[in-house]
């Protein structure tokens, strides 16, 4: 039995230690953001946040996430109130066929949890680790430069 | 999912008759057959029939379904894969029923509720079923008038249909459920319909946004790789390790032992495991791959000589076009080109979920074509083809033929031995790399000759290839049927030229010539796996005809996209040339070193959608590396319903070919697939992707739809390797365009 937290709440899961991370969250806990790609850490498709930073969920056996938070694009926010990053992702219409789309989400997520502001190259390199078959590239590249606006401006009326 | 959708049996005539309520279907006879059909040629002299699909699916309540709260539900054969047909085809039916498009639902291909529109293929969404739901739209329009004037007594000429209601004098609007009786749409569409006029167009032409995009965003069901049905098991196919392997020896009983596997399956060389939980699954499917002994054949190809292997393998030859009589004589230019297996590459690895019971099998399943997998699935488990039900959901993108009905055929297959129990088979990334169709190796040789005015006089074009496109259409394309101990074969294809094309499509160039033969040296044999990748012959075709062209243009002494204006004739054609080097502002000044500029133009099977693309690129020839840096296109695929939907698929074939162009080539050694994972089949990552790409369209209110999502995939690679020509050059004739080429062939033109 392991425990964790995930979106924020707290998951008693009855899997094997070795499992990887993205199985217990498809299987066990029926959240469909992660995808499978390619189970090798090559593609991205699976990408959720643990402490903040881009993980590649079906390499990481949950053995080594007790103490960790991790986010799915399900913590992000639902599709009647989609979180800034998914708001963007509609507003720019940067999808094809979407599959890789919530790993490109969760690492621009984790990008702009920690520079709100970036330059293209630094999106572009931050994006990097993630494919897309459709060549949706420029939409999401869009998508990332809305969501990073939209952040500034709430950090702008908080500050 | 509601788990009556899961009771197989139901036949589409069934559920249509039982339908109290209106759908307008039209027959699927494919306006461009470049792919096998599954409904049999129409016998006989052809009476004028309704436009697109609804000539094959006749009935009106076969496409739309009025109940009596005014909820509209609209059938289609097509389904959706990411080209945005889902919102596309909500539009069409919303502008002639007077509605918002989010006022429809849209029901896609299940073969027991929609219309048999075959494969989702070839561009032909829009003409095909976009065309067949604007008439019976807007024949159901005028039903619904008709019968309001009829029961009110008033002339049909003082109604009109309005946000879903009937609007008449004196009266208070009615809405359409009201008038709807159970058999007033099951009536025959007929040859005309009042189409809504271009001027009063209230929802076509405008950039609906995407109805599938919230759900994909947030983690909601959008996928089959989503799919949850009660008491589901797991399962996973151990593949062969080749392509030709036997099954020699497999000591089950260690796997069975292991923890949650429910069943191992062998029957032939076929091998699969099923357990309760996934992960589980796969740890068994590599205990099992590991204790399996396979008997080998070192019988592959070598891919180093492709020419040579390709030339041995032709059998028979078709004559494409023909026109004068080519003669080569004085200075004669030549070049051959030639383009690798390549592959669909998916994002996500071919998944399907079966349910069998005693009603028969369903199917979930992300295939392009639920009625011909239903066809090839029954054949294979023997059944009657109303006991097998195939229902689309969608996958990752897949850009053709790829492992989806082999993973659908697991899936039936797997239930079956383990009838009661849902089963999701997901393939895994190795198996989708290693066991997908890919898109065929060709190789094209050309020859010309040039007028004393510098226009081409003498043409001849050769391909080789093997035929492009394998579906099911019966069992033996199934990977379940080939593998099982009574196995299938598939019968060796054989050569058929038809106007859109296969290996040949786009092999006729587009270009005013005198003097001209093309052939397709057709080739049965089939070493790897191949069948439909998108644009079929014409991503390889389109590239060599455009290389070519500019390398006449350049012994001709001009500019690229002058030379190919002064050898284009059709208005629309010119037009997506001109708007194209116009926006990205070409010309022939040179550019600084490093840089090129480079162009390429097709009409889509040279009768559907014209697109130009033009490039500037950044080439470095020490190292090689090459990367675009902008692309401007045009394109005209006749009446625009959804813009953004054509922006959004154009930008993505430009990016898509591009990767082909640059990276992408299936490896292989002897005996097996070595290209099985994205370290060893590279494709375009993020720092290689343009700084802009920008999509100029021509609408054509009014046309017929012309279909966008392959249009840009010859003119793109054509770009790629002349705007790399123009940096470095020379000219590199081997698809892909990798570092290493550009090196070489930079370092052997002199530097």
């Amino acid at each position: 039995m392991a425990t964790l937290r995930i979106n924020g709440q707290t998951h008693e899961v009855d899997a094997d230690p070795q499992t990887p991370l993205l199985y217990v969250l498809r299987d066990d806990l029926q959240l469909n953001g992660a995808k499978y790609g390619c189970g090798l850490g090559q593609c991205g498709s699976c990408t959720v946040l643990v402490d903040g930073e881009a993980v590649f969920s079906c390499v990481t056996p949950i053995l080594v996430l007790e103490d960790s938070e991790i986010v799915t694009l399900e913590g992000l926010g639902t599709i009647d109130d989609p979180g800034p990053v998914q708001a963007a992702f509609i507003e720019e219409q940067a999808a094809q066929c979407g599959y890789c789309i919530p790993g490109m989400i969760m690492r621009a997520q984790a990008l702009l949890q920690k520079n709100s502001a970036p330059s293209d190259d630094e999106i572009r390199t931050a994006l990097s680790p993630n494919l897309c078959r459709c060549g949706t590239h420029m939409r999401i590249l869009a998508a990332v430069r809305r969501a990073s606006e939209t952040m500034q401006a709430n950090e702008a009326g908080a500050g | 999912m509601r788990q009556d959708d899961a009771k197989s049996g139901v036949t589409r005539r069934s559920v249509l008759a039982g339908s109290g309520a209106l759908v307008l279907a039209f027959s699927v006879r494919p306006l461009f057959a470049q792919e096998p059909t599954v409904s049999p040629p129409p016998n006989g002299a052809e009476p004028p029939g309704p436009p697109g699909s609804l000539e094959d699916a006749p009935f009106l309540d076969s496409w739309i379904r009025i109940d009596a709260e005014s909820r509209i539900t609209v059938f289609t054969g097509k389904v959706e894969f990411g080209q945005g047909i889902k919102t596309a085809l909500r539009q069409v039916a919303a502008e002639e029923l007077k509605v918002g498009p989010e006022e429809i639902q849209l029901v896609t291909a299940d073969t027991a509720r929609t219309p048999d529109e075959g494969f989702t293929a070839g561009s032909q969404t829009m003409q095909n079923s976009g065309t067949a739901i604007r008439h019976a739209s807007a024949q159901v329009r005028e039903i619904l008038i008709a019968e309001a004037a009829r029961r009110f007594d008033v002339e049909p000429g003082e109604l009109r249909a309005e946000a879903g209601q009937i609007v008449m004098p004196g009266r208070d609007p009615v809405p359409y459920g009201e008038i709807v009786t159970d058999q007033l749409l099951h009536v025959r569409a007929g040859p005309e319909s009042q189409l809504t006029i271009p001027s009063e167009y209230q929802v076509i032409g405008q950039p609906f946004q995407r109805v599938d995009i919230p759900a994909k965003v947030t983690g909601e069901v959008a996928y089959v790789h989503d799919l949850r049905l009660d008491g589901m098991v797991h399962a996973r196919v151990v593949r062969p390790p080749s392509q030709s392997a036997e099954l020699v020896e497999v000591d089950t009983a260690a796997v069975e032992a292991m923890p949650g596997v429910v069943s191992v399956l062998r029957d032939g060389d076929y091998l699969a495991v099923v357990a309760e939980r996934e992960f589980q699954a796969i740890a068994a499917m590599r205990r099992l791959a590991e204790v399996a002994q396979w008997r080998e054949e070192p019988n592959l190809p070598d891919q180093t000589r492709l020419p040579e292997v390709l030339e041995s393998l032709e059998r028979d030859v078709g004559t494409v076009a023909e026109e004068g009589s080519p003669e080569f004589s004085g200075d004669v230019y030549e070049a051959t080109f030639t383009r690798p297996y390549q592959m669909h590459a998916s994002m996500g690895p071919s998944c399907a979920v079966a349910l069998a019971n005693d009603e028969g099998v369903t199917v979930w399943s992300h295939t392009q074509g639920s009625y011909p997998d239903r066809e090839a699935i029954a054949e294979m488990l023997g059944m009657p083809l109303e006991e097998v039900r195939v229902i689309h959901m969608e996958g990752a993108g897949c850009y053709g033929h790829n492992g989806a009905d082999d993973a659908a055929a697991d899936a039936a297959l797997i239930a079956t031995a383990i009838p009661g129990r849902p089963v999701r088979v997901q393939w895994m990334r190795e198996q989708e790399h290693a066991w997908e169709p890919y898109g065929p190796a060709m190789m094209t040789k050309m020859r010309a000759t040039l007028d004393e005015n510098g226009r081409i006089s003498n043409w001849a074009y050769d391909l080789w290839s093997n035929v492009h496109s394998t579906r099911p259409g019966g069992a033996p394309s199934l990977l379940a049927a080939r593998h099982r101990a009574d196995s299938v074969t598939l019968p060796p294809p054989r050569l058929n030229i038809s106007q859109a094309g296969n290996g040949d499509r786009n092999a006729n160039p587009p270009y005013v010539i005198p003097n001209k033969q093309v052939f397709w040296h057709f080739l049965p044999d089939m070493p790897l796996r191949v069948s439909a990748l998108r644009a079929l012959g014409a991503y390889a075709n389109v590239f060599s005809i455009e290389s070519f062209m500019d390398e006449l243009a350049m012994a001709a002494g001009t500019d690229p996209v002058e030379f190919r204006l002064q050898h284009l004739e059709d208005p629309r054609a010119r037009d997506v040339v001109e708007l194209a080097a116009e926006r990205f502002g070409w010309s022939s000044e040179q550019l600084p070193r490093g840089r090129g500029r480079g162009f390429g133009f097709a009409r889509y099977k040279t009768l559907a959608a014209y697109c130009a693309v033009a490039m500037e690129m950044d080439v470095n020839p020490e190292t090689g590396r090459s990367r675009v840096v902008r692309a401007v296109s045009a394109i005209d695929s006749g009446e625009v319903v959804n813009p953004d939907g054509i922006r959004n698929q154009t930008e993505g074939g430009i990016i898509q070919s591009s990767s082909w162009t640059l990276y992408e080539a299936v490896t292989f050694d002897d005996t097996r697939i070595t290209s099985i994972d994205w370290s060893t089949y590279p494709i375009m990552r993020f720092r290689d992707v343009p700084e802009t790409v920008e999509v100029h369209i021509i609408d054509r209110p009014g046309e017929p739809y012309l279909g966008t999502g392959e249009a840009a995939q010859g003119p793109a690679a054509a770009a790629v390797g002349n705007a790399i020509s123009n940096a470095i050059g020379t000219r590199i004739y081997d698809i892909p365009l990798t570092r290493q080429r550009v090196r070489q062939a930079f370092a052997q033109a002199g530097g």
